[in-house]
C-alpha cells in the first residue's frame, strides 16, 4: 500500500464526488497521498471528457439536460477537482436561470467556472465580471456612466471577495463606476432560431473615465484595476480561504455571520491566506496546501453535511448505472430539488445555506429514501460489484459491515452506528425471512453518518 | 388583544408562478381591461357575473356557490410597495415578510413555533408536497413535509414485515442515540426521530378516512384530499401548506389557465363539501395567494410579470364578499409602466389570520403593524 485507504477515500469525497472500490484499489496500491493531491490540482495531464460525446444524449437547451450533463461529468471525470471547483464557484457566485432572459448564458457560466476554477483568483474575478449571466443577474448592464447601478459593485466586495467590514459605501460607488460600460451583446431573439449565448462587451462610451478613489488608492480605474486592488487585500485572502475551508474541510456558519464568528479552523485559514498572498492568489497552490494539511486529514469524520449534489452524485457514482453515457441523468434534478438544491437555481445571491441547514424532516426523508432506493437493485453494476466483494450474510457480521463501509467509498460511522449495523447484520443472518445483502447496504446509506461528506 | 383559538386551522394554497388575477375575477364592464387585453382576455359574454363590475372566470364556476352562500371572501389588490417581478424573490418576500432584505424565517414557521413552543407535535405544521417552502421553514422548528401520506416516513418500501420492523428499530437506535455526538449529529438524529413520530401518527390516516366526496384526479385535488384526511384524523395540525404550480403564463395563457382554474375551484369546492360532510368545517379557513399579478397588457399569447394580485379567503366562518378595492385599471394610475397598484398590504392579511384566527401575535412575524380586515364570523 502506498497510501491509506480511508484517507484517500476522504480526499476523493471532498475533492471530488467519491471513489469506487476499484478506483480506491488503484490509488492506494500505486500512488502516495501527496501525488494524488498533485494530480487533483494539476489535472492537465489527465484525460478530459469530450463534450461532443455527452451532447449526443443530453442535447437541447433546457436546464434538466444541462444538469444531467453536469452530473455525468461529476461521476465520470478523471479530473474531479475541476468539477468540484465548478460547483464551489456556483455556490459562492450563485446565479439562477430564473433571472436570465438569455438562455444558455447560465450554461456557459458553469463551463467558465470549470475552466477557471483552478487558475488564479484575479483571473476568476475578471472572468466573473465579464460573464453575461452574472452581468444580467446583478444588473451591471444597467450600470451606466450617467447613472450607476451598484448591485454588482456591492456584491463583488461583500459576497465575492472581501466580506463586510472591509470597505466603505464610497468604495462600492467607486467600484461600480469602474465597471460602467461592462455589459453584454444582446443575443439574437429566441424565436425562431432558438437561443444563442450572449457575449461580453465593453462600451467605452458608457464607461466613467474620471478619477476614482478605491480602498485608499486614486486613479482612472477600470474594472480590472479594481480587481487588481481587491485581490491584493489580506481580507480577500482570508475570505477566500475561509470559503475553501467551509466547502472542503468543515461547515462554517452562513456567510453573513463571518464578521462576527471566528473561523472553525483559524490556523488553517491563516495558512491558506498566507499561501494565497505568496502565490498571487494561485488556487492550485492554496488547494494543495489545504488537502495536505493536518486539519483536512483530521476532518475525516462528521464535520460536513453533504450538499444534495454531493449526496446524489456520490450515490449515482457508487451504484454505477451511468458509467457509460446514456440518457436518464436529467431526471435527478427532481431529487436535487426536493433535497433543497436545485442546481442552476440558487435561491438568492447569497447562495444556498449549507451545513445543518440542508436538513429538515422533508429533506432528510428525501435523502434517506433516495439513497436507499438507489442501492436496492442488485443488478446495478456498482451494487453487484460491492456484493461480490463484500461477501455474504453468512460471514462474520462485524467484518461484513466493515467491508461494506469500505466498499461504499470509505464511509465513516460512529461507534454507536457501527454497533447497531453489526447487530442489524446479525439479525439478517438469523432471520426467518430471506434477507439480501442489499438490505444491509440500504441500512448503511440510511444512517445519520451517511449524511456527512 | 390576542385570543386563544387553540383549535383553529389554516390551510394555505400557494398558486405558483403569478396568477392572472384580472382573468380570475374579471372586471367585465371595464373598458380599460378590454383595451389592454386583446387576446388574453375573458369575453364579457362568457363570464359569471358577481355584481355590476366583477365576475368569475367561467372556469371558476365551482366557486360561485361558495360565494353565494357567503363563504368566499375575495381580497382585491393584495400586494406591497414596489412589487418584485422575480418569482423567486417575490415568493421569498411573501414567505418571510422581508421585502427589503433577504429573510430566512418563514411566517408560518414562526406561527408554528408560537403555537407549539415545546415542539410537542411534529404535525403542528404540515406541508403537503415534497421539499419545504420557505414560508414553513424556521431553523429548529420541526415541520412535516408529506409527499405521499401512504408512503410517508422511511423504510416503508420494505415489503417483508419483520425486516421492515427490524430496519425501523435499527434506524430508531441509530438516530435516537446520535445524542452526545456533537450538535449537528444531534440535530440530524432528532430530525430522523421526528420523521418516525410523524409517520407513526400518519400510519392510520388513510385507513380511517371514508367520504362520499370524489375528488378529481389532479395535483391540487390530491393535495387538498390529503389535507382533509389529516385534518379529519384529528392529529392536531394547525397549519397546512400546499402548492398549485403552473401559473407563469407568458405564452399560451388561454390554453393553460382555464384548466388550472377548473382544477383549483373544483378541488376547493370538494374539500369544503368533504369537511361539511364530516361536520369539520367550522374551524378551517383557507387562504389562496400568489406572488404577483400579471401586467395590464397581454403580449399576444400570454402575460408578463406584474403586480396587484388577488387572494381568496374561504371558510364556513369566513364572511363572504369583497375586501379592499379592485386596483384601478385606468392607465393614469398604473405603476412601473403597466402594473396595477396594490390596495392592501399582504402583511395586513397575514396579521388578520395570525391574530383573529390562529391567536398568535402578529407584530414580530409580519414585522410591524399593517391594516387588518374583519373577515371572520366569530
Amino acid at each position: 500500500m502506498k497510501s491509506d485507504r480511508a484517507q484517500v477515500a476522504h480526499l476523493m469525497r471532498r475533492a471530488g464526488f467519491g471513489a469506487t472500490p476499484s478506483e480506491l484499489d488503484y490509488f492506494t496500491q500505486n500512488r502516495t497521498y501527496e501525488s494524488i493531491v498533485e494530480e487533483l490540482v494539476n489535472p492537465e495531464g489527465t484525460e478530459e471528457i469530450d463534450d461532443r460525446f455527452i451532447n449526443r444524449y443530453y442535447s437541447g437547451e433546457g436546464v434538466p439536460p444541462y444538469v444531467g450533463k453536469w452530473l455525468f461529468r461529476m461521476i465520470n471525470t478523471k479530473r474531479p477537482l475541476e468539477e468540484k471547483m465548478a460547483l464551489f464557484l456556483h455556490h459562492i457566485f450563485p446565479v439562477a436561470w430564473g433571472k436570465s432572459e438569455h438562455g444558455p448564458s447560465i450554461f456557459t457560466e458553469i463551463d467558465m467556472f470549470r475552466r477557471v476554477g483552478l487558475s488564479n483568483f484575479r483571473n476568476i474575478l475578471v472572468e466573473l465580471s465579464k460573464d453575461p449571466a452574472m452581468i444580467y443577474w446583478l444588473d451591471n448592464n444597467e450600470n451606466h456612466k450617467s447613472e450607476i447601478n451598484e448591485n454588482y459593485g456591492r456584491e463583488l466586495l461583500e459576497l465575492f471577495s472581501m466580506g463586510v467590514g472591509n470597505y466603505t459605501e464610497d468604495d462600492i460607488k467607486n467600484a461600480s463606476r469602474a465597471f460602467t460600460g461592462w455589459t453584454f451583446s444582446q443575443p439574437i431573439p429566441i424565436y425562431p432560431q432558438g437561443h444563442y449565448p450572449a457575449r461580453f462587451e465593453f462600451h467605452p462610451d458608457d464607461h466613467d473615465n474620471d478619477e476614482k478613489t478605491f480602498l485608499g488608492q486614486k486613479g482612472n480605474f477600470n474594472g480590472e484595476d479594481i480587481i487588481d486592488i481587491i485581490v491584493k487585500r489580506d481580507a480577500t485572502a482570508k475570505f477566500v480561504s475561509r470559503h475553501l475551508c467551509n466547502f472542503f474541510v468543515e461547515d462554517e456558519p452562513q456567510v453573513p455571520a463571518w464578521n462576527i464568528e471566528p473561523p472553525k479552523n483559524p490556523d488553517l485559514v491563516d495558512h491558506l491566506a498566507k499561501t494565497f498572498v505568496d502565490s498571487d492568489g494561485n488556487m492550485r497552490s492554496v488547494l494543495k496546501e489545504l488537502f495536505n494539511s493536518e486539519e483536512f486529514k483530521e476532518s475525516i469524520n462528521k464535520n460536513k453535511v453533504k450538499s444534495p449534489t454531493e449526496l446524489v452524485a456520490g450515490v449515482i457514482k457508487q451504484v454505477g448505472n451511468f458509467r457509460e453515457i446514456k440518457p436518464g441523468l436529467e431526471s435527478y434534478i427532481g431529487a436535487l430539488t426536493v433535497m433543497g438544491q436545485s442546481l442552476l437555481n440558487p435561491p438568492t445571491v447569497e447562495g444556498w445555506h449549507t451545513g445543518s441547514e440542508w436538513i429538515d424532516s422533508g429533506t432528510l426523508s428525501e435523502r434517506i429514501n433516495f439513497a436507499s432506493a438507489e442501492f436496492s437493485d442488485d443488478e446495478s453494476p456498482g451494487v453487484r460489484e460491492l456484493i461480490d466483494r463484500a461477501g455474504s450474510l453468512d460471514d462474520e457480521p462485524k467484518q461484513l459491515v466493515d467491508r461494506c463501509l469500505d466498499l461504499l467509498g470509505g464511509v465513516q460511522v460512529s461507534q454507536n452506528t457501527h454497533g447497531e449495523l453489526v447487530e442489524y447484520a446479525s439479525g439478517l443472518k438469523t432471520s426467518d425471512e430471506s434477507s439480501e445483502m442489499t438490505d444491509l447496504i440500504r441500512m448503511i446509506v440510511s444512517t445519520v453518518d451517511y449524511q456527512y461528506a | 388583544m390576542v385570543t386563544e383559538n387553540k383549535e383553529k386551522v389554516l390551510v394555505v394554497i400557494q398558486l405558483t408562478g403569478g396568477n392572472d388575477f384580472m382573468n380570475t375575477i374579471v372586471p367585465y364592464t371595464n373598458g380599460h381591461y378590454y383595451d389592454a387585453r386583446q387576446k388574453v382576455v375573458i369575453k364579457q359574454e362568457e363570464v359569471i357575473p358577481i355584481n355590476d363590475t366583477l365576475a368569475f372566470n367561467p372556469n371558476n364556476a365551482a366557486l360561485k356557490p361558495l360565494f353565494d352562500s357567503g363563504k368566499l371572501g375575495i381580497i382585491q389588490g393584495i400586494g406591497y410597495p414596489d412589487s418584485n417581478r422575480s418569482h423567486f424573490r417575490g415568493m421569498d418576500i411573501w414567505h418571510t415578510c422581508e421585502p427589503d432584505k433577504i429573510g430566512t424565517e418563514g411566517w408560518l414557521g414562526l406561527a408554528v413555533r408560537e403555537m407549539d413552543p415545546n415542539q410537542e407535535n411534529v404535525l403542528t405544521g404540515v406541508n403537503i408536497g415534497r421539499g419545504l417552502p420557505r414560508a414553513m421553514s424556521v431553523a429548529g422548528v420541526p415541520v412535516t413535509s408529506i409527499g405521499d401520506i401512504d408512503g410517508y416516513g422511511v423504510m416503508n418500501d420494505i415489503e417483508k414485515a419483520q425486516l421492515r420492523d427490524r430496519s425501523i428499530q435499527a434506524f430508531k437506535n441509530i438516530y435516537g442515540q446520535a445524542i452526545g455526538t456533537g450538535p449537528v449529529s444531534e440535530y440530524i438524529g432528532k430530525t430522523g426521530i421526528d420523521i418516525l413520530k410523524g409517520a407513526d401518527m400518519l400510519s392510520d390516516v388513510a385507513a380511517a378516512y371514508t367520504s362520499s366526496v370524489e375528488y378529481a384526479d389532479n395535483p391540487i385535488a390530491k393535495s387538498l384530499k390529503d389535507v382533509a384526511r389529516i385534518h379529519l384524523a384529528g392529529l392536531g395540525t394547525r397549519v397546512f401548506y400546499t402548492n398549485h404550480g403552473g401559473y407563469d403564463h407568458h405564452a399560451n395563457e388561454m390554453l393553460a389557465h382555464p384548466g388550472l382554474m377548473r382544477d383549483l375551484s373544483g378541488a376547493i369546492a370538494d374539500f369544503m363539501d368533504d369537511l361539511e360532510e364530516h361536520d369539520a368545517a367550522d374551524d378551517v379557513a383557507i387562504l389562496v395567494f400568489t406572488e404577483f399579478g400579471r401586467r395590464m397588457r397581454d403580449n399576444g399569447s400570454g402575460t408578463d410579470h406584474g403586480s396587484g394580485g388577488g387572494a381568496f379567503l374561504i371558510g364556513k366562518n369566513v364572511k363572504g364578499g369583497f375586501y379592499s378595492e379592485y386596483p384601478s385599471l385606468d392607465p393614469v394610475d398604473w405603476e412601473h409602466g403597466e402594473d396595477l397598484k396594490h390596495t392592501i398590504d399582504y402583511r395586513g392579511i397575514y396579521a388578520t389570520l395570525l391574530e383573529q384566527w390562529l391567536g398568535v401575535e402578529s407584530k414580530p412575524i409580519v414585522r410591524g403593524h399593517y391594516e387588518q380586515i374583519d373577515p371572520f364570523l366569530n
